[in-house]
């Protein structure tokens, strides 16, 4: 239980300490969150840009040639600036958008009021994580500027082919390096981050909020802080070790006898590409719950605030959250059912793979458990909450083909595996963000948004995806392999064209219609009407202070919690919802 | 509200093209092949039921609950049994399908080769295949990464002045009698690669450093395709090349004509 930990801070004043290099956990919540905005428009440009080439691989584009006079000379894309757009775009989504937005952002910013803090544990190290974050995202973006540009080996960075520099392939010498110190600098905020909430979540929880009182929100924020700690501590190490092979003549992952166009590695022996393997993926399997867990939360919190009822086996949800946290640490293999590791050992890693299927179930039975015998209320956050439930399920079940080794010999690297990720921890975790957004937003900004738009942009966006990513599966039976730039060499590969070309329609419809989500951002941030401080009749902590909160969030009051996070529709109490806060005699005395 | 019928319609329109096959595996080539089929059919209705239950199931609770404005929601924070009982549930449902799965994987990576399988080595590299066989005498002759010449047609960099080499068949393509055990030896000389053939329902990286060796039998005559499927730089898509199943009198008569071009 929290002392009174003493660490207030004044409001400090000028701009460049209020809102540039500020220590208030609200501020740098809204700096993750529009860095985030930034990267995820970038990632879907780079997206589209693909999605075109893959279905018009020799169709000149004449401001492709400007933006890359050599790359994409003549306007037509080369096959190796396809796989740079690649592998920017799933870096840039996976660093800088998954796993920022939900955890840096909405985490920094709602973690303190909702367990009733002041701020974070430690204010000038969540400054320092936001600023290196940045400095990682410049490095990562500057990956495109240099000689031979961004590198080609996927988010993944496989050596050899990351590792044995620019005779793999252009991309692969200077963009390959700034590629891994970026992830480096990023793995270092990330850390700084983890510690913090880690920190804040244990110590700084105000009277009344025990561990099971804290919403579930903030149990995904703690336990996916545990995963980016232990995680990006690997991933780091990784990172260097790959650089020194790279700039030092190191050989952690470069085997003896390679031969590269012509040209034999004669300085390199002893190394081992499956190594890379194993420590990408104990950061990689982990990092989809780090992108996916907070969405699961904010999810929660949403599905009982709308259908004002308790949700359904709280205890159950903060086990499957816990349980989906250590198992996530032990199922990296399946990622490598095809890699030449021992085959004896998938047969491990599947039945963990398995294990960790169950918490995932509980986790839905239990939405529809809490959404059963509500009164539900349609906000536009609500639907996106309930979009959350049906893309989870629809990535999630797609997992049990691919967790069986049996099944991966045929799957493995095909769009299936394409369709399962992105639908899962791509767009699930993304409408949790959006869902996060028109929940919170009233509180971050002290202004409404717009209902109308919000809904016109849910529903076409909800359909839009489904169009994108579940034709994947359908490729991936027919074994589409993944990360080709052109379907034009492998025969049977042209009979499926068609349902690429439906894909890349489908992406551009849907990209075109975050416009509508960007309209309404804006022009809420400036024009919406004033929001109260409950505008959901919610029950938790935030809901309590103004919006936009105050510079210490409570005024100097402490506040004193009494009850659960998820009080709603209490038989006989005055409303229909008992806030955290509110006394003890709120609840009648025989409940 | 209207959210439940755009899930059942995206549902519906989801499963309609797994029951119509538009888009769906090549025939399998092999036992293993139709072994696999059925395990991929056990795990679609599991799936399937799943999937469809659980989406018209949110669309259903949408409908039936959404706020009327009369009363209150019911006051419930769970069921426990309810919770043991989906959970264990689902546990032996998802562990019985990997069980079930077991027998496949182990066909493939558990058995040996069969003795008599023909052993055939695999040479992986931007963005090429080639094949080696070791030729009438059976052995496979003396190789040196020094001597490789892909220009000269001698990707494997086979040692002339080994006996065991005069006779070693070097292709580009796969050639494999119907049939027959087969034993492939897979090395990558760049960075890492992926044999993948659809209708042997099977594939396996190749990665330099390692040889991994993986073992077959088709018993279709026809030729197939294999795509690599690990991304191995610029070429990635274009690194393709056939295996071609034969009777066993025309691979024979395939290495004679081999043998007589050296």
């Amino acid at each position: 239980m929290s002392s009174p930990v003493v660490h207030a801070h004044h409001a400090p004043e000028g701009f460049i300490r209020r809102y540039v290099f500020s220590l208030d956990h609200k501020v740098i919540g809204i700096q993750y969150y529009f860095l985030g905005l930034f990267s995820v428009f970038i990632g879907m440009f780079l997206s589209l840009l693909m999605r075109y080439h893959m279905v018009n691989p020799t169709v000149s584009v004449a401001w492709m040639a400007k933006l890359w006079p050599t790359a994409a000379a003549g306007g037509v894309m080369t096959p190796e600036l396809y796989l740079s757009l690649m592998t920017m775009h799933g870096t840039i989504m996976v660093f800088f958008v998954l796993t920022t937005v939900p955890q840096s952002g909405f985490g920094n910013y709602m973690l303190p009021i909702q367990i009733g803090a002041e701020d974070m544990a430690f204010p000038v190290l969540n400054m320092m994580s936001f600023w290196t974050t940045f400095l990682a995202l410049v490095v990562m973006i500057a990956a495109f500027f240099v000689e031979g540009g961004a590198p080609l080996s996927g988010w993944t960075a496989y050596p050899p082919l990351s590792a044995a520099g620019r005779v793999t392939g252009p991309g692969e010498g200077m963009g390959q390096n700034l590629w891994i110190l970026s992830i480096a600098i990023f793995c270092g905020a990330s850390l700084m981050g983890a510690i913090n909430f880690i920190s804040t979540t244990v110590d700084l929880r105000c009277k009344g909020m025990t561990l099971m009182r804290m919403p579930l929100t903030c149990w995904t924020w703690l336990v996916t802080a545990i995963l980016g700690l232990l995680g990006f501590a690997v991933l780091l190490a990784a990172g260097v070790l790959l650089l020194l092979d790279r700039l030092a003549g190191s050989s952690f992952f470069l085997p003896a006898g390679m031969m590269i166009s012509d040209r034999i590695l004669a300085d390199h022996k002893g190394g081992s590409p499956l190594l890379w393997q194993h420590l990408f993926w104990f950061f990689g399997h982990p990092e989809v719950y780090i992108a996916i867990l907070p969405g699961m939360g904010v999810t929660s919190q949403l599905l009982s605030t709308f259908s004002r009822k308790p949700i359904f086996g709280y205890k159950a949800m903060v086990y499957a959250i816990l349980s989906i946290g250590f198992l996530g640490f032990l199922v990296w293999g399946h990622h490598m059912f095809m890699s030449g590791m021992n085959p004896y050992s998938a047969m491990a890693f599947a039945t963990l793979t398995m294990c960790i299927g169950v918490p995932s179930a509980i986790k839905t039975f239990n939405w529809l458990g809490t959404l059963w015998g509500g009164k539900i209320h349609f906000t536009t956050a609500m639907l996106f909450a309930l979009g959350f439930v049906s893309l989870f399920v629809t990535g999630g079940v797609s997992g049990i083909f691919l967790g069986q080794p049996a099944l991966d010999l045929y799957f493995h690297d095909t769009y299936f595996v394409v369709g399962h990720f992105h639908m899962i921890m791509g767009v699930a975790a993304i409408f949790g963000m959006f869902a996060g957004t028109f929940y919170w937003f009233p509180k971050m900004y002290g202004r409404m948004m717009n209902e109308t738009l919000g809904k016109i942009h849910f529903y076409l966006t909800f359909i839009g995806v489904y169009c994108i990513f579940t034709p994947m599966h359908y490729l991936g039976i027919a074994g589409n392999p993944r990360r080709y730039s052109a379907f034009t060499d492998v025969e049977y590969l042209g009979g499926l064209i068609p349902v690429h070309q439906f894909m890349t329609y489908a992406a551009y419809f849907t990209a075109a219609v975050q416009l509508i989500f960007v309209v309404n951002l804006f022009w809420s941030l400036m024009k919406g009407p004033k929001a109260p401080v409950n505008p959901w009749n919610a029950t938790t902590l935030e809901w309590t202070v103004p919006s936009p909160p105050p510079f210490d969030n409570f005024a100097g009051v402490h506040p004193v919690v009494n009850h659960g996070p998820y009080e709603y529709s209490v038989p006989g109490a005055a409303s229909d919802f008992i806030m955290q806060t509110d006394p003890p005699s709120a609840v009648p005395s025989e409940h | 509200m209207l959210l439940a019928p755009v899930v059942w319609a995206l549902t519906v329109g989801v499963a309609y093209f797994f029951f119509a096959k538009t888009w769906w595996f090549p025939p399998p080539i092999n036992q293993h092949g139709v072994a696999y089929d059925a395990q991929f059919m056990r795990t679609l209705v599991v799936v399937g039921v799943i999937f469809i239950l659980a989406q018209f199931a949110l669309g259903y609770v949408i409908v039936r609950f959404r706020n009327d404005g009369r009363g209150r929601a019911q006051y419930t924070h769970g069921n426990n049994r309810l919770e043991t009982l989906w959970t264990s549930a689902t546990a032996l449902l998802f562990l019985s399908l990997v069980v079930m799965g077991t027998k496949i994987w182990a066909g493939v990576h558990f058995d040996e080769a069969p003795p008599d399988a023909i052993p055939i080595e695999v040479l992986a590299k931007q963005f090429s295949w080639s094949f080696r066989y070791a030729g009438p005498d059976g052995k496979f002759g003396h190789i040196d990464l020094k001597l490789v010449n892909d220009s000269a047609g001698n990707p494997f960099g086979l040692d002339d002045k080994d006996p065991a080499s005069k006779d070693d068949i070097v292709s580009a393509s796969l050639k494999v009698p119907v049939g027959k055990p087969i034993l492939l030896r897979m090395n990558s000389r760049d960075v890492i690669h992926n044999f993948f053939v659809r209708e042997l329902r099977m594939k396996q990286d190749i990665v330099p450093g390692m040889e991994i060796p993986i073992h077959f039998q088709a018993d279709q005559i026809g030729i197939y395709e294999v795509p690599c499927s690990e991304l191995c730089g610029l070429g990635h898509f274009q690194m393709r090349t056939t295996m071609q199943v034969m009777s066993v009198a025309d691979f024979a008569a395939w290495q004679q004509q081999m043998l007589a071009q050296k």
